[in-house]
Formats: structure tokens, sequence, C-alpha cells
């Protein structure tokens, strides 16, 4: 039995083709009905989200198989084959495996490192095996990926800084202050990027918000859906004393804060610390003011810079991570060859022959004087009844069905046969 | 017991080795171990200092213990913060000002003169004691100084390394480190009293300019002024950082270069 994977993803397929082989809620339980009815196919789960539409499965003859399932795909979607043509692409065996450890941890993501995946891909998972679609080898590998995932996670730094602006935003805020809910906010204009990092930092604990807009209506609206107060733009210098984060989106076409208004506050507020983000281009911030002790005053190329040096630092981890994937496909290859018929007949002989010489000898010792021919009458009764015993699973591991991995798997464990990698 | 010493230095030496590593690249496991080793040399360390104090003796009558004795309070502060605040890599900036005071304890004289019979008070203790555990929190104050100068350093410059994303906030630190001055404030003053008050039963004078006298007033001003320009010009952050640090060095030259260089009656050799 060998694992094959199938599918396209962010990289391999724009989105226009990416929305059309989709599987939505019904059309996943369609879709995993039509991949079990293939012959070639003998377990499945389908994996579909935004960046990519993955069938795992587990075949006998990997090249019959993709063939197959790239003409159910077609078929299911009602899509002309050659236009598949360079978007899907097919893994067997270890690459296969691969694949599914890189998407599991997130290595195979738009922005690697990002948590969303691993929990869309249990959720699939989950569903084919209430669905009965999986097998003992498909339910073996997503459990190790899921495991191989958290390894990552907790072993390497992959997932743990910002790559976006709105979350560079929130992050810096926290290395700067050590608790928000007692911190006072300002938004100063409005934009969707503001609003989103306004969000997120509400979700961090900010709680007291002041919304400033020229429009002081505009404003008041803002300041309803942030559960904060409104200020007049005029009056808005004289808030910063008791500000201590500000996010400023405005429109203005030149600097609508100066140094000198700043060293004033700074003044009136005994150098508590305080953090601006200007995002808006223009600036409306004069960049000076980051030279005074205690302000730090970011604007939107400084966070794309922290963003991207935190992408960088994913991808370094990202390399740590590749090296945990191919030690965990060694244990997985390692586990999947245990379940070969043929090395477990042979573990299953000789355990058998193990416990027969050790048991005769036991005899021979008890006994005390036996003469050859009485022994050999012994030794033939013993032996009888051992290969009458291991005979019935003997020739079932010979049998080629369709549960012979199941059957190889409980064999092993019913005899006790091998103490396989990772049977946790 | 000279072994104690030695291996209380020892896991010091690998706690410090260990906080380095950490900087450059930390993990819960660095933290641990660095941890584990730390209170390794200290429960070695007290065993140290609590054989000297059963034979009845106050360990601070030579440079060797005394150094031993300052380094003993900085580990028992450390332990306390960390306990309590958990600031991350903290252990990576303390360890190493423990190991040097050691390493200095280590190749001080350890001669062993009976104290003259004029300073055979309970004074010895409570003065030397508190002398010592203010000292240890303005060292800790320096510490968490210069974490918040690193820390503050990649804010301001808009760089943020593997370094600034295990550092603690900003905030935290200079707290923590206000808190600590506050702390070694008062404790410094009750030494200086008791040894005022000590000076007067024993010599009949409270004051001598003497010039551990002299630099212990000189850092007690520094630190007032610390506290000073904090509550009235909100001296906060980087500047308290450096003030904290220059307190902390004159600490160390009034306690090596005033016993060193300077006679005295504090002086341990005469």
């Amino acid at each position: 039995m060998r694992v094959l994977v199938t599918g396209l993803n962010h990289k391999t397929a724009p989105v226009e083709v990416r929305e059309r082989l989709a599987f939505d809620g019904p059309g996943l339980e369609a879709g995993l009905k039509g991949l079990l009815r293939l012959s070639e196919v003998k377990g499945a789960m389908i994996l579909s989200t935004c960046n990519r539409v993955e069938i795992y499965a587990h075949v006998s003859d990997p090249d019959r198989a993709a063939a197959a399932m790239k003409a159910f795909l077609s078929e299911f979607h009602s899509i002309d084959a050659g236009s598949l043509e360079g978007s899907l692409y097919f893994y067997a065996d270890r690459d296969a495996i691969r694949h599914v450890f890189r998407v599991a941890s997130s290595l195979d993501s738009m922005v690697v490192g990002e948590p969303q995946i691993l929990g869309q891909l249990k959720d699939a998972f989950e569903f084919a095996l209430s669905r009965g679609a999986t097998g003992v080898i498909l339910n073996r590998l997503l459990k190790k990926a899921i495991s191989v995932a958290k390894r990552v996670r907790t072993e390497t730094r992959i997932a743990e800084n910002a790559v976006s602006i709105s979350y560079a935003a929130v992050e810096l805020t926290k290395k700067i202050f050590a608790d928000l809910e007692d911190k006072r906010f300002m938004l100063l204009g409005a934009g969707e990027m503001a609003e989103l990092a306004v969000r997120h930092l509400i979700k961090n604990g900010v709680k007291d918000v002041t919304v400033v807009n020229r429009t002081y209506e505009r404003g008041v609206e803002l300041a309803k859906e942030f559960c904060g107060r409104a200020v007049r733009f005029e009056d808005f210098i004289k808030e910063l004393v008791n500000t201590d984060i500000i996010i400023c989106s405005t429109g203005a076409p030149s600097y609508i804060l100066h140094k000198s208004d700043m060293q004033m506050i700074m003044r009136g507020r005994k150098n508590r610390a305080v953090f601006i983000i200007d995002i808006s281009v223009p600036r409306n911030i004069d960049p000076e003011i980051n030279q005074i002790d205690n302000v730090y005053l970011y604007d939107v190329d400084d966070l794309q810079g922290i963003v991207d040096s935190n992408v960088e630092g994913r991808k370094k981890e990202a390399e740590r991570a590749e090296a945990i994937i191919e030690e965990e496909i060694e244990k997985f290859l390692k586990w999947q060859t245990s379940l070969d018929s043929v090395p477990t007949i042979v573990e299953l002989r000789n355990r058998a022959e193990e416990i027969k010489q050790a048991e005769l000898e036991r005899l021979m010792n008890r006994l005390g004087n036996v003469d050859e021919r009485q022994r050999r009458a012994i030794e033939y009764a013993v032996s009888a009844v051992v290969n009458k015993l291991i005979h019935p699973p003997t020739v079932a591991l010979k049998e080629d069905t369709e549960d012979r991995d199941m059957l190889i798997a409980m064999i092993r464990r019913l005899y006790g046969i091998g103490e396989n990698n990772g049977s946790r | 017991m000279v072994i104690l010493f030695e291996l209380a230095l020892t896991f010091y030496f690998a706690a410090t080795i260990v906080g380095v590593v950490e900087l450059f690249r930390g993990s819960k496991a660095t933290t641990r171990i660095m941890l584990v080793l730390a209170a390794v040399g200290f429960a070695l360390h007290t065993a140290n200092i609590a054989v000297s104090l059963l034979s009845g003796r106050i360990p601070v009558t030579n440079m060797h213990e005394a150094s031993s004795f300052f380094s003993w309070c900085i580990v028992l502060l450390f332990f306390f913060i960390e306990y309590r605040y958990r600031i991350g890599l903290l252990g990576s900036f303390i360890m190493p000002v423990v190991f040097m005071l050691m390493l200095s304890s280590s190749v001080l004289p350890r001669e062993i003169k009976p104290v003259s019979p004029m300073l055979q008070s309970y004074w010895l203790g409570i003065h030397t004691a508190l002398a010592f555990l203010g000292d240890a929190a303005f060292a800790l104050a320096a510490g968490i100084g210069v974490m918040y100068l690193v820390q503050e350093h990649f804010i301001k410059r808009k760089r943020l390394g593997s370094l600034s994303h295990r550092l603690p906030s900003l905030q935290i630190l200079d707290e923590v480190s206000y808190k600590l001055i506050t702390l070694g404030f008062p404790l410094l003053t009750l030494a200086i009293i008791t040894g005022a008050l000590w000076a007067e039963s024993a010599w009949g004078s409270y004051w001598r300019w003497d010039p551990k006298e002299v630099w212990s007033l000189i850092t007690w001003l520094i630190y007032a002024l610390v506290l000073h320009v904090r509550l009235t010009a909100g001296w906060r952050g980087k500047k308290a950082a450096i003030l904290s640090i220059f307190g902390f060095s004159v600490v160390i030259f009034t306690f090596f270069g005033v016993n060193l260089l300077l006679k005295g009656v504090h002086t341990f050799v005469r």
C-alpha cells in the first residue's frame, strides 16, 4: 500500500482554478464517495481550503491512481482535464508523506507558520474518518502529521513573530508596554489598516479608546464602533498628554504633530512612554519626534521592515522545521515497511519457534530420562500444535485482500511482534 | 569549607556560560538549565556560608568572605525577582556579575584575622547584611538597566532581533529596576545609620570621614538623586537606566576600590 497526494495550491494555480476545484460542504461528502468508488483508491480524504485543494489517498498503484483521480476531478467539477495540466501535482510515497507533514506544519502555506491550516487539516481528517473513508495508513499518517506539526511549533520559532503590519504594530506595543489594559489609545483619522490595528489592540487588552477625525460626525461613528469617545480635531493635541498609544492615519498633506509639540507633551506627562504609529502617506507626524526620549515613532515603512525581518526569521526557522520533518518521515516509513506481509510472516514464525524451543527445553529438563523415540514424538506433537496455530494468520497474511494493512497491524499487535516505532 | 565555595563558583560559572548561550539561541530548555545550575550553586554557596555561621563567625571579615557574601545576596535577590516577575533573560545579565564577584572572591586574601574586640558585636551582622542586601538590589537594578538599554536600542533603531523578542517590555524593565532602587535605598540608609551607631559604641564617634563612609555617602546621594529626578522631573526609562548603571559602578568602587586602594577602618588588611 502506498500513499498518494494529488492536488493544487496557491503556488500552482490561480484563485479562479482553485475556487472551481474546491469541495464545499455537500460537495465534500459527494467527492469523498466518488473517490472511494474508484477501484484504484483504497482510502482517501479531501483537504479543501481557500489556498489548496488536495486529496490524500492510499493506493496500490500510484500511477494508475493518479490518472484516475485527475479524471475524477475534471469530471466531478466539470473542468476540462487539459486545463488542470500544470496546476495539479502528484506525490507518491516519501514525497507524499513529506508533503502532508509540510502542509500540517504550515511550511507550505502562503504565510509560512500561519496556524489555521492545522485546524483545517484536522477537520478534513475527522470528516473523512467519520465517513469511514480513511484506513490504517491514512489514520496513522494524519495523526503523525498532527504530532509533527506540534513538534515543529514547540521546537522552532516558526509561528512566533508578526508577519502583517497590523500585527507588527501590536507586537511592538507589547514590547513597549507591559499591560495594555490601563493604557489610553487614540485613533487619529481612519482607514482600513488603522482600524484593523485598532481591533487587534482591543483584542489584546486596550480598553480606553479615543477617536479623532476631521469630520466630527465620522469620529463619533467610529468611536461607537470601538466603544470609545470622539474628540474634535482641534483638541487632539491637548488629549495627547494622557495618551499612550497613537495610530495616525489621516489624509493631511503635511505634518500635524511637530517635535516642539511633542516635547511639550512629554514634559506634561513626565516622560511616560508614548508609542506612535503613523501609517499615513504622506506622513503626518514629524519623523524627528522619534529622537525624543521615551517616544517611539514608527511609520509604515518601519513596520514593513519589522514584518520583513520577521518573515526572514521564519524562513530560517523553516529550515529547522524541514529537518524535523525528514526525521519524522524516516520513522513513518519504518513503520510502513513493518506492515509488509513478508517480514511479518517471518517474525511470526520466529516468535512461534522461539516459544516452542523454550518450552521444549523446560519440559525435557523436567522429565529427565527420555529416550530418543519419546523425545521425537514430543517434539513432533508440539511442532504440530504451533504450526496449526500460526497457519491461519500466515495464510491470511499471504492473501492480497483490501484490509491487509489492518490485518498486518492487528496480527503484529496480537502476537506482540516488533516494537514498531512511534506507536504512541 | 573551601570545597563548597569552589563548587558554588563552578556552578555559577556553568550558569553564566548557559546564560550567555541563551542570549544567542535561547529556548525554554536553556532557561531551565541556567536556573537549575544557578540554584545548585546557590544551595552550595548557602551551605558554605552556613558552615561559618554555625562555627560562630560572621563570614564578612576578609575580602574573600565579603565578596562571596555580596554575590550570595545578589543570587538571593535574583531568585526572588525571577520568582516574582519572571523577567526573561535576567539570568544572562546577572549571573556574569555574580560569577565575576565570586571569581574576585576566590583570588582575594582568605586569611582570617580575629576581629578586634572593639568591633565584636551584633552590629557586625546587622550592618553588613543591610549594606550587602542594599548593594545587591542596586546590582539587579543595574543589570535590568542594561537590559532596558538593549531593548530600547532595538525599538528605537526599529530593528527587532530575536533577542528583543525574548526580552521583556520596556515598561516592566523600567518598573522593576525602579522598585529595586526603592528597596536598595532604604537598606543603604539603614546600613549607614547602623554603621554610625556601631561606630559610636565602638569608637565613641558617629562619623569619622573614613573613605568607606565618604563613598557610601556618595552612593547614597546618587541613589537619592535617581529617586528624586524620577519623581520630580520624570527621569524614567533610558536616563534612569543609565543612572542606575552609574550608581552600581560607584557601589563596586566603594566595595573594591576603597578596600584595596584607600585605607580606613573598613579595610580588612592593615
